[in-house]
Order: C-alpha cells, then structure tokens, then sequence
C-alpha cells in the first residue's frame, strides 16, 4: 500500500519490527509521504566533493587504557528485566 | 521568608541564604513540594518526585560546594540512580534506574540535590511535550497553551518557580525553544562539552544535555559543575573547562554580533520580529556591533536534520525489545510476536514515525539518496557557521519563530511541528553552542507570552555567548517578569 513515495510504511514496520494496526499504517503513510516531498529539496544542493560527516567536531582514534574497573554485577544487570530465570534473561523459544 | 518568596528565588540568591545559614537546605526541599502541590496541577511539569531521597541528601548538605543545597530537576530522560526514567514512554514503564549519569555524578560532587524527574515529549522526541506518553505539560504563560518542548517540564517547572534550576536535553532545539516558550534561559552546550553517558540516546551525534535557569548567571553555575571530558562517552571533548560565572559581567563593547539574512523568513510572528529589532538596536546602545552575515544552507537544515536525527533514532531505540528492561507484550507466541508487540503498545505515534523514517533512510537503495546526501549538507551547515565566525563573534536570531501555540494546534500535523524548530536545529547539525534568554512579550488576548532571544557560538564558546546573553540579560527586565500562576500560594 504505498503512497505517493517509495516508502511502504508496512513493510519498513516490519523490518523495524513494529507491529503496525492498518489505520496506522495509513495515517503514517500519509504524513511521512508529505515529510519525504519535503526533505526532497536536499536534492536542490550541490554535494559534488563534500565530505559526508558524520560527528560536526570529529574526534578520531579515542583510546582508554584496557584495565578492569566495576560496573554492574548480573543481579543489577537484571534488576529491570521483564522475565528473568537463574541470574538469565527469559525469552520466548527461538530454535526449534 | 515565605515559601513562595523562597521558591522564587534564582540558584544565587538561594545560596547566598544557605550559605548565610538564613534557610537550610531542607526548608528549600520543603518550599518547592509546598510550592509543587500548589501549582503542579495545572502545569504537569513532574513526573515523579522523591521528596524523602531529596530531604535524606538535604540532611548531609555542604552548603559551601559550588551548587551546595540547591535541588536541580531533571529532565526524565537521565538516568538517576534508584529513580524512574521513563523518557515519557510506556515502554519504560517501571524502569528504575541502576546508576547515575555522569552529569548527576557531577551535580552531585558540586553538592547539589537532584529533585524530581519532568516531563518531555516521548523519548524527546517534539516540540510541545505533547508526545508525552504520561500527560501534556502547560505553559505558565497561559495553561491553554504548550510549553515548547521537548524539554517543556523542565522549562515550565523552573518558570513556574517548581524548580531553582533544571536539566534538559537539545537534540534540535529541545532546550532552547522551551526556554523561550516559558520565559526562561536555556544553554545547548557544544557537542562534547558536556557528557552524554547516562543520556537515554535519541540522535547520539546531536544530543547534549544542558541547564535551564531563570537568569544567564545560574546557567554558567551549573555549566561549571556539568561541563568537562568523560571517558565514558568518547565524544566528550578532552578540553579545559573556563570558570563560565568569572567571564560574566563585561560589557558588550566592540562585541560583534552577526545576523544571519536568512533567518528572517516569512513566517516569524510580527510581535517576535519586533522584539528581535528592538535586541538589535539595545545591543547596539550597550556599544555592540551588528553585522549582517549569510547562512546560506539554512533552508536545508530541517530536512537534513530529519534524515540524520531519525536514521540515528531508529538505531539507537533498537534496544527497546522486551528482553532487559522495560514493558514487555503479554503472552508473546515467538520472539518477532514478542519485539513486534513489545514496540506496538509502548511506543508513541511520534515515536514509531520517527523509526520508520530512519529505518527508510538507513535502507539498501535509499542510504545514498537520503542519509548519506543528508550528512554532506550537515557539512555545508558546519561551513556557513565557519565562515559567519570568522566576521562576528556569535549570532542572534529569534530562538522560535512563533511564541508558545495552543495545545492540540500542531499534533496532527508533524511537518508544521518539525519547522517550529528552523532556527535551532542548525545548530546541532554544527556542533556549536547556543543559548536562549527572555527578550520581550508578545501579546495575544489579554495574555502575555514570552519572546525568547537566541545567541549561537563558536565551537566551545559558551563563555563568550554567556557573556554577551548576561550583558543584554543586565541591562532589561525582561528576566524579572514573572508568570500569573505565580500569585498563587500554596495550600495549606
């Protein structure tokens, strides 16, 4: 059900693993079509031989000596857990 | 003195009484939860409040530190050790957080009192606080009206004298169009100056945390204690940090001062404009020289800023799924039943737009034509901004276009609320730092509304525009006026 770019809002969804209802989903197509017309003018701009940044102040090769200090022991590490069993985060089953 | 005398105090004048041993650090926690069940009603800037942890902290307090006593509230969107952070979400619905973030760590060494988590758009994401998840926060100005946002708790807490001073986040604007919509100072500090660890991200190569205050002096107190390199976060800039409150108090002379041509657009409220020329023509009396520059890929930000900021979003609130913390679905059937769910009922409408924006843009086929075109223009941006530098000393511009909106006004349509923030979002697409202070009223039926000026800096210039805004601030009212809500007392 795609609009009038090539975005399919149902599809991306579920690459973003949302579940989407189907008003959602149109709703969003809707807005976010109007939102890529817009950002389109970026096409307007010349970038030939322009870097692409990715930081606006880069900071390169940031090292930090490679020495053990505390952090959270595994029953902090699960202290906001949904489901926890045996010091483990609980899942539902994945292989079969 | 009286709570509401008390509560209506700047961060300076409240510790030249703590320090003078006139109030203890506990009557000021007692002054703000009297001050907070009187008006919190109506304004809905707090989230969740720990008066017995804060009153515990008052106890121990060495009121001769730098912020020594003085409870800060804090944007919902920073971890505090053993409090919610709930970033607005029902997906971090009973989150409690196990650590402190370094700027808490660091407010606390400086003594002061973390007090209570404010409301924000979910996950920061808007400008109006009304993609809370939680509840809509109102303007102080006029309850029927928005306090900008995304950091509107914070910005109307400390307006409505619920708060001496107050974190929030900038990603696009986030702290200084709120401080402009209520009538207060906020500073968006340069990208790595201040510590990110402990920040819920959003967009993690534009976030920075930064104060919000009723006067510029109480900015520059709580920059010194929050500023500085982290190890934790390797975009923490390794740079000395001025004493920002030593700086203040020059004068403005042979200051220069650029307006950029391309901000005044149609579009900007006639009363914002008007206010705007008359900072100019103050500024120039107070011995200042304005120049005009050029920015001219200024009418490209906001797009470029959509691709980048969501493109990031959608990465980083990837870690939202139901397993390690947070609302979980019920009863999943499998683990794609249990993420899909899990993201369905606790994210927002704004929230799932913004990721399947970024997903969009980060996709095989469209990385190029988006992201990748959306980072080169971030470099025109950071360009304009060099090139304006090498002529003036900072720019000034109006902070929003438009003055606090009407509850309900944009939510339906996130275009119109995404160019709210035309004037501030370059400034993150840059890196550099920028600060918004009172600068007049606009009026609009029978209600006053508050005008925000903004002053954008060279990269780790806060010391320079925290002067020019405390020279302006010095010599007007504007930062003494205060809001109606504020005639009421509490309830006894």
């Amino acid at each position: 059900m795609a609009g009038n770019s090539d975005l399919d809002v149902a599809y991306v969804a579920r690459l973003a693993r949302i579940t989407l209802t189907e008003d959602e989903a149109k709703t969003f197509q809707k807005q976010l079509d109007d939102v890529l017309k817009y950002v389109e003018k970026l096409r307007q701009l010349d970038v030939t031989g322009i870097d692409a940044v990715a930081h606006a102040l880069p900071v390169f090769n940031v090292f930090r000596e490679d020495a053990p200090r505390d952090w959270f022991t595994a029953e902090q590490a699960l202290s906001n857990a949904p489901r926890k069993a045996n010091g483990l985060f609980v899942v539902p089953k994945v292989v079969e | 003195m009286i709570g509401n005398e008390l509560t209506a105090l700047n961060i300076a004048d409240l510790q030249s009484l703590l320090r003078s041993r006139e109030v203890s650090s506990r009557e000021v926690i007692n002054a703000l939860r009297e001050r907070i069940e009187a008006v919190d009603g109506d304004i809905g800037a707090y989230l969740s409040l720990d008066i017995e942890a804060a009153m515990k902290e008052a106890e121990h307090a060495n009121v001769d530190l730098p912020l020594g006593g003085v409870p800060i509230a804090i944007k919902d969107v920073i971890n505090v050790m053993d409090q919610p952070c709930t970033c607005a979400s029902r997906i971090l619905n009973g989150y409690r957080a196990p650590y402190d973030a370094t700027v808490i760590q660091k407010l606390r060494a400086a003594g002061a009192i973390p007090f209570g988590k404010t409301n924000l758009d979910e996950f920061a994401m808007g400008s109006s606080t009304e993609n809370s998840a939680a509840k809509s926060t109102r303007n102080p100005w006029d309850l029927s009206r928005v306090p900008g946002g995304s950091s509107g708790g914070s910005a109307a807490a400390v307006a409505a004298d619920e708060a001496f001073g107050a974190l929030g986040s900038d990603t696009g604007g986030s702290i200084r169009q709120p401080a402009a919509l209520c009538g207060v100072v906020g500073l968006k500090p340069t990208y790595g100056r201040v510590s990110r660890f402990g920040l819920v991200a959003f967009a993690s190569s534009l976030d920075q945390i930064g104060p919000i205050t009723k006067t510029v002096r109480d900015a520059a107190l709580i920059m010194n204690a929050i500023a500085g390199h982290d190890p934790l976060d390797s975009t923490s800039l390794d740079e000395l940090v001025p004493d920002y409150v030593a700086g203040l108090g020059k004068d403005l002379r042979g200051a220069r001062l650029g307006v950029p041509k391309e901000y005044m657009i149609e579009g900007i409220d006639p009363q914002v404009r008007a206010a705007i020329d008359a900072v100019v023509k103050q500024l120039n009396s107070l011995g200042a020289e304005i120049i005009e520059v050029s920015l001219p890929s200024t009418e490209y930000a906001v797009a470029a800023y959509y691709i980048i900021a969501t493109a990031e979003a959608s990465a980083n609130l990837a870690r939202f799924d139901g397993v390690r913390y947070g609302y979980r679905a019920e009863n999943p059937k499998d683990v794609l039943d249990l993420y899909g769910r899990t993201r369905e009922e606790g994210f927002g409408p704004e929230v799932k737009r913004r990721i399947i924006l970024g997903t969009y843009v980060l996709s095989s086929g469209y990385y190029d034509a988006y992201y990748l075109r959306a980072q080169k223009v971030r470099e025109l941006i950071r360009r304009d901004f060099a090139s304006a530098f090498e002529k003036v000393d900072a720019l000034i511009s109006p902070t929003s276009p438009v003055t606090a909106f009407k509850l309900g006004e944009r939510v339906t349509d996130p275009l119109q609320m995404y160019l709210a923030d035309i004037f501030t979002i370059a400034a993150n697409l840059a890196g550099i730092c920028g600060i918004s202070i009172p600068c007049g009223f606009a009026e609009l039926n029978g209600h006053r509304l508050p005008i925000g000026l903004q002053l954008l800096g060279k990269p780790l210039d806060e010391a320079g525009i925290l002067q020019i805004a405390s020279g302006y601030e010095q010599s007007t009212e504007w930062h003494k006026a205060r809001p109606p809500i504020l005639s009421r007392l509490p309830k006894h």
